[in-house]
């Protein structure tokens, strides 16, 4: 179980504090997939580095009950100047994951080849693309943080993930975050719509839909 | 680093797990796998105290006086080497290590703390082979009381470490400090009694100069290292209740720089 309660976050920039979310009140139970709609800049992704503990909230609670990743989309989280193959070993001594399953996996599944040993800074966005995904599966979670998902990726690959994902990993929980309302109908039971810092909850994905293809 | 209850023990492995991890990839990015890699973790520190030992044995910095004169460059510069390379590598640690604070249990504490450790142990690996080294062929006596010495090597590396986290942190405040910095370390290096003992300076100098704390790491050191030979003035007790503040102080500054930091 996760929870959310009360929680806002403030971001202090040149033109003094900006409130970013606020009032959040959130819970997801163990397998549940919930969907989070919003236009650029409305804090989908704030809310996501929240939950997953990368960042800390300005006010309220966030209770972690179950193992949760961290934000994962195509790029991040890697350290430029590492090869692929040290950025999955760091990966793993972070989160206490055996190395070599990891390493035959990512190796298996990014099909990168010997790029696995250059640095991540000469990758192209689409080899970023594929060992990120590669990565986030090779350490197992019980809730799933997606952050925009969808755009990349050709479509062989795109398949491959949906599959490792949404197939293989069906019976854990995932906070999906999009601007795209077919991807999160597609996957998830419930869904809120983040509009100006905050979160409008709905029980059916539909009804969430029509009230964001509402605002302005 | 946790707010949710966490038990201790199961605290205790993950700051293992991540500064271990976060150590191996400072060595990687620094020092990379090819050639002699990691060795130049502690052979840098030792090329440069082994540079300086020369400078001064043909100067002869010792002012007359009958003291070895490599024993005292090692112990000198070595001591230098150890807080001046720990403040250092502390300024700016944060942005390259940005995307890897993604991960929840990797926070601001253990990036510094990475660092810090691997130039604590470059530092100490260097003074311990060069002893060796030196003792072997003759050109130093072994330590008088080497149980004093590394007191007084703890005590420092406890200060070199403190030193870090709180100048690394202010650095993230603010760009003056990161500047001006780099200029106090130089001022600071004739004024950290590692190329004088407190003896030879005048009474009125001695008590000003040992309000500064790097004096009586070195000055413990020195002890250890030549015994009843000199006359030393280091107070422990002073040092290791100023280490103690500069600890909690730079654990603040940590814990607010923590609160700011945005992954990209």
């Amino acid at each position: 179980m996760i929870s959310l309660d009360n929680v806002a976050k403030v971001y202090h920039t040149r033109e003094g504090a900006r409130t970013v979310l606020e009032g959040i009140n959130l819970s997801i139970a163990k397998g549940e997939k919930i969907g989070v709609l919003g236009r650029n800049g409305a804090g989908k992704s704030t809310l996501i580095r929240l939950i997953s503990g990368a960042e800390l909230p300005t006010r309220g609670k966030i209770h972690r009950g179950i193992s949760i990743s961290w934000p994962l989309a195509f790029g991040g989280a890697f350290q430029g100047s590492l090869s692929g193959l040290d950025n999955v070993r760091f990966i793993c001594r972070v989160y206490g994951a055996p190395i070599e399953p990891a390493i035959e996996f990512v190796r298996e599944f990014s099909e990168l080849g010997t790029y696995l040993r250059e640095p991540v800074k000469t990758y192209s966005s689409g080899m970023r693309a594929r060992l990120a995904f590669a990565i986030s599966m090779a350490v197992e979670f019980d809730c799933f943080l997606i952050d925009e998902i969808v755009a990349v990726g050709d479509s062989r690959f795109h398949e491959k993930c949906h599959i490792e994902l949404f197939e293989k990993r069906k019976d854990r929980a995932m906070i999906i975050v999009s601007h795209s309302a077919d991807y999160i109908r597609e996957h998830c039971q419930r869904a809120a719509v983040l509009v100006s810092g905050k979160l409008h909850s709905f029980e059916d994905v539909d009804d969430a839909f029509s009230y964001y293809e509402s605002q302005p | 680093m946790n707010n949710s209850g966490t038990p201790l023990l199961r605290s205790f492995g993950i700051q293992v797990r991540v500064t271990n991890a976060l150590i191996m990839r400072e060595v990687i990015t620094r020092y990379g796998r090819h050639n002699i890699g990691f060795l130049w973790l502690f052979l840098e520190p030792m090329l440069f105290t082994l540079g300086v030992t020369t400078l001064w044995t043909i100067i002869k910095a010792t002012h007359g006086t009958s003291l070895p004169i490599t024993a005292f460059a090692i112990t000198g510069y070595s001591s230098i080497l150890l807080w001046r390379n720990c403040s250092n590598r502390a300024v700016k640690a944060i942005e390259p290590n940005l995307s890897l604070m993604y991960h929840r249990n990797v926070r601001v504490l253990d990036v510094f703390a990475a660092r810090l450790i691997l130039e604590i142990v470059g530092a100490s690996t260097s003074i311990i082979v060069l002893s060796i080294l030196f003792i072997s062929v003759g050109w130093m006596n072994p330590p008088a009381d080497i149980l004093t010495a590394l007191t007084g090597w703890i005590l420092l590396a406890w200060f070199a470490f403190s030193l870090g986290l709180a100048v690394g942190a202010a650095s993230e405040r603010s760009e003056v400090i990161e500047r001006v910095w780099h200029i106090f370390t130089y001022l600071l290096f004739p004024l950290s009694g590692a190329g004088f003992m407190v003896d030879w300076l005048p009474k009125q100098y001695q008590d000003i100069i040992l309000w500064f704390p790097m004096v009586h790491g070195t000055e413990m050191i020195r002890h250890g290292y030549f015994g009843n030979a000199v006359r030393t003035y280091e107070n422990p007790f002073y040092f290791s209740v100023f280490n103690m503040v500069l600890t909690l102080v730079g654990l603040a500054l940590i814990r607010e720089t923590g609160r700011r930091v945005e992954p990209e």
